[in-house]
């Protein structure tokens, strides 16, 4: 260990958001060390599994040229689910090509490729070591501890950037502990299916993919499934609010297995084998669950500082791009030598003018939205009424169109508790996804 | 349909010879009438033991998730990293 060494920056997770900030600085001759707690980066890494091109190409132009992507999605499928229906939407696009908006991916090969390219642009990468803590020289924060023998290293400025569990964040005293409603806890498979079958399924050629997101079927609590093409995998996972789980006394891999029965999904899984099992939490407080994101000789980038659109399954994107602007924004304060809250706030600028702070601020009411909202109504009732009523009217049985739509009318009405109440619901839903 | 020991069986863990959870009090879980614990983890990790009026927590199984950590509901569980390079080491992710 290079104890006694004084870096220009110390760098904690080499996730999409550690890495991001280490590549940009070492490329800039910034003399910095990434930490990564896992054997190799993305050990301890899970994601849903897609990588958006822009935020990316940002800070290595046409990565996609080498980059370990899956798939390149050109379908995007959203199913609203009852137990043994769905209603399906979604759009496919040969356009999604020309650029290529977004593939699918698997986070151990795709970070430990994110934090090579760090090391080769010259950042000294360091495995198998915990930051327990930082260290500070009164309120300015000037280095970090780690579980090894004299394992204290000093630099200018440390980036947090270790995840939901930012047990550094915590350290630091920028956050406090989540509550369990503003967490969700993902588990997720990675499911061995041969390449062909893959694409026969999914109606594919070549490289493309397509991703499945679905709503409801998740026994009455707030959360969302997924289902992903990789090259000879699937990735199928469902997250749930922590706190529904808790209310619920659900086996969250219970919830996984039932889901899997369900006639859509199981179609579409016979016959895979199941890899690997994974779980993981995923920061969904939403705007206001941000904290500061700079202080005296520190930032927080990523999941560590609740940045994820949960709406639009983004996370990774946004953990990119705060890195990024945690690394510009050191490069310009070591230029001027200042360290300080004051000299470090160019991050915290870059990230206001940005999609990252734009887009958490436009749903900055849905989380107290579902937190208020029966999840029973939002992801169990009205999902069940809404397959009732595309059953209703698509069944021809001799009942007049006229009174068909009436008995679906009346069923989505009834589930959402009478007509004003669904009007209620569907304003404030409306206000909740408009900032 | 797959058990969650078949999942588990799917991960591979280096694991640690000390556990880096800690029940911080045996009597609080003695005394917590949800015992939760038991259920919301994803990797089975918390079982309540009556006989001996006592909360097991069999760490080798944990995929460090963090849910225990948030989810106890007298945040009775002491959780932190296992040491470096220890614990769930991810094929895929």
């Amino acid at each position: 260990m290079v104890a006694t060494e004084h870096f220009d920056a110390i760098i904690v997770g080499a996730g999409p958001a550690g890495s991001a900030a280490a590549y940009i600085m070492a490329k800039a001759g910034l003399n910095v060390v990434l930490i990564e707690r896992g054997e190799f980066p993305g050990a301890k890494n899970i994601f849903g599994g897609v990588i958006y091109r822009k935020q990316l190409e940002d800070i290595i132009p046409e990565f996609w040229k080498e980059a370990p992507l899956e798939r390149q999605v050109i379908e995007q499928r959203l199913w609203i689910l009852s137990d043994q229906a769905g209603v399906t939407i979604g759009h496919r696009n040969e356009a999604f090509k020309e650029p290529n908006n977004c593939w699918t991916g698997l986070r151990v090969k795709f970070d430990q490729w994110f934090a090579t390219k760090a090391e080769q642009a010259g950042s000294l990468n360091i495995y198998e070591t915990v930051v327990i803590d930082v260290i500070r020289e009164g309120e300015k924060v000037v280095g970090v501890r780690t579980d090894r023998d004299q394992g204290d290293l000093y630099a200018n400025v440390v980036v947090v950037a270790d995840g939901v569990n930012s047990l550094l964040g915590k350290a630091l005293g920028v956050h406090r502990e989540w509550s369990p409603n503003e967490v969700s806890l993902a588990v997720k498979e990675v499911i061995a299916m041969p390449k062909e079958k893959i694409m026969d399924r999914f109606n594919l050629e070549g490289n493309e993919g397509v991703t499945t997101e679905f709503v409801g079927n998740t026994m009455g609590m707030a959360g969302l499934g997924f289902l992903y093409t990789n090259q000879d995998t699937l990735s199928f996972g469902v997250g749930v609010m922590v706190s529904d789980l808790k209310k619920k006394r659900v086996k969250p891999y219970e919830l996984l297995e039932g889901v899997k029965q369900h006639p859509m999904l199981r179609r579409l899984l016979q016959g895979g084998e199941t890899k690997e099992y994974a779980g993981h939490l995923i920061p969904e407080g939403g705007f206001h669950s941000i904290p500061p994101l700079s202080g005296d000789g520190w930032m927080i980038c990523g999941d560590a500082a609740q940045l994820v659109n949960f709406v639009h399954r983004e996370g990774t994107n946004l953990a990119m791009t705060s890195g990024r602007f945690a690394a510009e924004a050191i490069i310009e304060a070591h230029e001027t030598g200042d360290f300080s809250r004051v000299g470090l706030a160019g991050y915290d600028r870059r990230v206001k003018e940005s999609f990252v702070h734009k887009d958490l601020k436009k749903y900055k009411g849905l989380h107290h939205f579902l937190s208020d909202s029966d999840p029973s109504l939002t992801f169990d009732k009205l999902p069940k009424a809404l397959n009732e009523a595309a059953y209703q009217m698509l069944l021809v049985d001799g009942v007049p169109k006229s009174d068909k739509q009436k008995i679906a009318m009346r069923g989505v009405t009834q589930a959402a508790g009478g007509l004003m109440n669904m009007v209620k619901l569907g304003a404030q839903g409306w206000r909740a996804m408009n900032g | 349909m797959s058990s969650i020991a078949e999942k588990l069986y799917t991960i591979r863990y280096k694991v640690d010879e000390t556990s880096h959870l800690i029940i911080k009090d045996q009597d609080v879980c003695l005394h917590c009438e949800t015992k939760e614990c038991q259920d919301f983890c994803p990797a089975d990790v918390y079982h309540w033991m009556d006989k001996e009026s006592m909360t097991s927590v069999a760490f080798e199984n944990c995929i460090e998730c963090g849910t225990c950590r948030i989810g106890c509901p007298t945040y009775n569980i002491e959780w932190v990293y296992p040491k470096g390079g220890h614990g769930i080491t991810y094929k895929f992710g």
